[in-house]
């Protein structure tokens, strides 16, 4: 019998990432590409998650866009939010999560859901970008790194040097000027990590925190961002090495419920 | 004035029906135009601020018009940018200051909007007014001193109570007297306590009219679009001591009752959701704001801006009253509840709050009054950033994925997930 195969496309705005979905809902095969809506980005994700599986885009059943190039993304059936893509695709990554944490690339977003993962309600940052995933992109630049990098200068810090959240710009010239007096690069990027975990705390706090909290999006990886967040709101913070295609999971969960609705 | 309350004779096609909106926008224009035409005849015009009581220029037979309604109007026309830029660039004006008050700064200097989208006649004297506007003062002191004009100013005080008390009706009463003297010099005018009652008694009728016509809103179906209020609610700011204002707000509920009628609705799909929507509208974004909204379903059911221009009471000291109990002075606990009353009448299921840039003091407890409405209610409460005229500080897809955000959670809501 032929697989009957779902996909989920997260075109967000620095990254694209893609699900496909088994008849069971569970993850078939993944593609991500590092760009994001309004590029080429959403369609390498998805011929990166179909020539995994060695199949075509005729064999996708159903398709759902989610992310800020949802609307413009050809070939979908469907699109959802990625506030409901995250908290359909948590509920099942991580079951029995009530808080998800979303950091993406220029959002961060802290979602409510219920029992049954359906969203509740939710808090988004406001429209600066400090805080987010670009935030960090920014800082791991001055330093030449990638922002996975950030999370293993933060294990060396001895304190946290204090960084502004109020403006990706304004912190861009603090860090560089605290490398200009030749103060310790741990302690300068623990301090960019205790920055975005205020302004994601503050999220928190305005959303509730209601345990398990799961923590999703590329910036989920950085255990040094993620683990200072966990201390900061005093709860235990939950992720997964698929936590970036979170939202697109979500998606094609989506997409297998419209199918099995039709 | 509808034409459904008047039977066609016999054999006569009856008179199509003219839109309120049509109605309420051509008395919006006639303001402008009886300005000109009185500048043009040598009388001295004013530019008055919107929580300025309009009664006092009505009453001493003064033709003002309001940089606030002009502003939002040239936004809506997409022509705020360039005048924005010249307040900035040319006049030295942060960017962090209301874009009404930059583009009215700019107009005073260039007396034209970038493609005529809402000139007005430059003023001889501008009345300006608080009510928790704080820019305003420097605001207006700016004008009078670019333009060499006098200025009169009344300062409307936040109420930390719940209730308005004597101190500030007492306070109000010495500001309103005192101006009135201060316009009778200005303009050679005089005051006259028997046309004062009249305009009074016009103003208050207008109000009334005006709050009823709003409260159509909240029908279930709703016979309007809730985001019509928006521009109905120009007349309710600048000309609401007219007996023009009165009958075009008797029209407007004639319509609704016409429509509650007949099941009709200048809200043309079927409503799916029905939202309160905080905060003033974006200007110059209004089909990207309405668009969605209309497109998915969701009426604005409850409104919080537009009602607030108006004011009921018998009395001077009733007027007093009414001046600084107005939405923006009340108390956080008072304002949470009138809200939470909006979202009840109006069978709101949501709501959506617009943060505005340009008005920090109206939108700066509003994150605490979501949290309040949303905890009592159980209704999502979602913010969006933005601005009423500068369309620098708006994002359409962050508007965009909350707004579906809010859909989603009230469409699972009604599900009962």
């Amino acid at each position: 019998m032929t697989e009957t195969w779902c996909m989920g496309v997260d075109a967000g705005s620095t990254a694209s990432k893609c699900v496909v979905v088994d008849a069971n809902g569970d993850i078939a095969a993944t593609g991500l590409y590092g760009a994001g809506a309004g590029t080429v980005g959403p369609q390498r994700a998805v011929e990166s998650a179909l020539s995994a599986l060695g199949i075509a885009t005729d064999d996708i059943a159903c398709m759902c866009a989610t992310g800020y190039g949802r609307h413009v993304l050809e070939g979908s059936d469907m699109q959802v939010s990625e506030l409901s893509c995250h908290a359909k695709g948590a509920a099942k990554l991580f079951p029995g999560a009530r808080t998800i944490v979303d950091i993406g690339g220029q959002d961060a977003k802290v979602l409510c859901v219920g029992e049954n993962g359906a969203l509740e309600n939710f808090v988004m940052n406001d429209k600066c970008a400090a805080g987010t995933g670009r935030f960090l992109d920014v800082m791991a630049s001055i330093f030449e790194c990638t922002v996975s990098d950030l999370s293993a200068y933060d294990a060396q810090a001895n304190e946290v040097l204090p960084i502004s959240s109020t403006c990706t710009v304004f912190a861009e010239s603090e860090v560089i000027s605290k490398l200009a007096q030749g103060l310790p690069i741990p302690d300068i990027v623990a301090g960019i990590h205790a920055s975005v975990v205020e302004r994601t705390y503050g999220l928190m706090r305005r959303a509730g925190i209601r345990p398990l909290v799961a923590m999703t999006g590329g910036v989920a990886l950085n255990k040094g961002l993620r683990n200072r967040l966990a201390e900061r709101a005093g709860h235990q913070i939950v992720t997964s090495p698929l936590a970036q295609f979170n939202g697109a999971f979500g998606a094609a969960l989506y997409a297998r419920e419209n199918l099995v609705r039709a | 004035m509808s034409e459904e309350k008047t039977p066609a004779a016999a054999g006569q096609t009856p008179p199509k029906h003219v839109p309120a909106v049509l109605v309420l926008g051509q008395l919006a224009e006639k303001m402008y135009q009886d300005a000109y035409e009185a500048k043009e005849r040598g009388e001295k015009i004013g530019w008055c601020s919107s929580n300025f009581p309009p009664e006092i220029a009505e009453t001493l037979g003064l033709h003002v018009v309001y940089p606030e309604s002009q502003a939002a109007a040239i936004s809506a026309k997409g022509g705020s940018l360039p005048l924005l830029e010249y307040a900035e660039g040319e006049l030295g004006f942060s960017n962090d200051l209301c874009a009404y008050a930059r583009i009215n700064l700019a107009y005073a200097n260039v007396a034209a909007c970038p493609n005529g989208e809402r000139d007005m006649p430059l003023p001889d004297f501008v009345l300006g007014a608080t009510s928790i506007c704080e820019t305003m003062m420097p605001w207006y002191e700016d004008l009078a001193y670019f333009l060499d004009i006098p200025m009169v100013f009344i300062d409307i005080p936040f109420n930390d109570g719940y209730d308005v008390d004597e101190k500030r009706i007492t306070y109000l009463k010495g500001q309103f007297e005192h101006a009135v003297k201060q316009l009778e010099e200005i303009t050679g005018k005089t005051w006259d306590e028997d046309r004062f009652q009249e305009v009074c008694d016009v103003s208050v009728a207008s109000s009334k009219a005006w709050l009823e016509a709003t409260s159509y809103v909240q029908y279930d179906p709703s016979p309007m679009n809730g985001f019509d209020l928006f521009n109905h609610m120009a007349v309710a700011t600048t000309a609401r001591p007219k007996k023009e204002a009165l009958a075009a707000f008797n029209y407007l509920i004639d319509e609704c009752k016409t429509f509650v009628k007949i099941n009709k609705s200048t809200f043309k799909p079927d409503e799916k959701h029905r939202i309160l929507y905080e905060g003033i509208a974006v200007w110059p974004y209004l089909k990207a704001t309405a668009g969605p909204l209309i497109m998915q379903g969701v009426n604005v059911t409850g409104c919080v801006y537009c009602p607030a221009f108006s004011g009921v009471y018998d009395d001077m000291d009733g007027l007093m009253k009414a001046m600084t109990d107005v939405p923006n002075c009340q108390n956080l606990e008072r304002a949470t509840e009138a809200r939470k009353k909006l979202c009840k009448d109006g069978k709101c299921e949501g709501a959506l709050v617009h943060i505005n840039r340009s008005c920090k003091m109206w939108s700066g407890f509003m994150p605490e009054m979501g949290r309040r409405i949303a905890r009592d209610l159980d209704i999502p409460v979602v913010l969006f950033d933005g601005d009423q005229s500068d369309p620098r500080n708006f994002s359409e897809a962050q508007y965009q994925t909350r707004l579906q955000g809010l859909i989603e959670v009230m469409d699972n809501n009604k599900k009962g997930e």
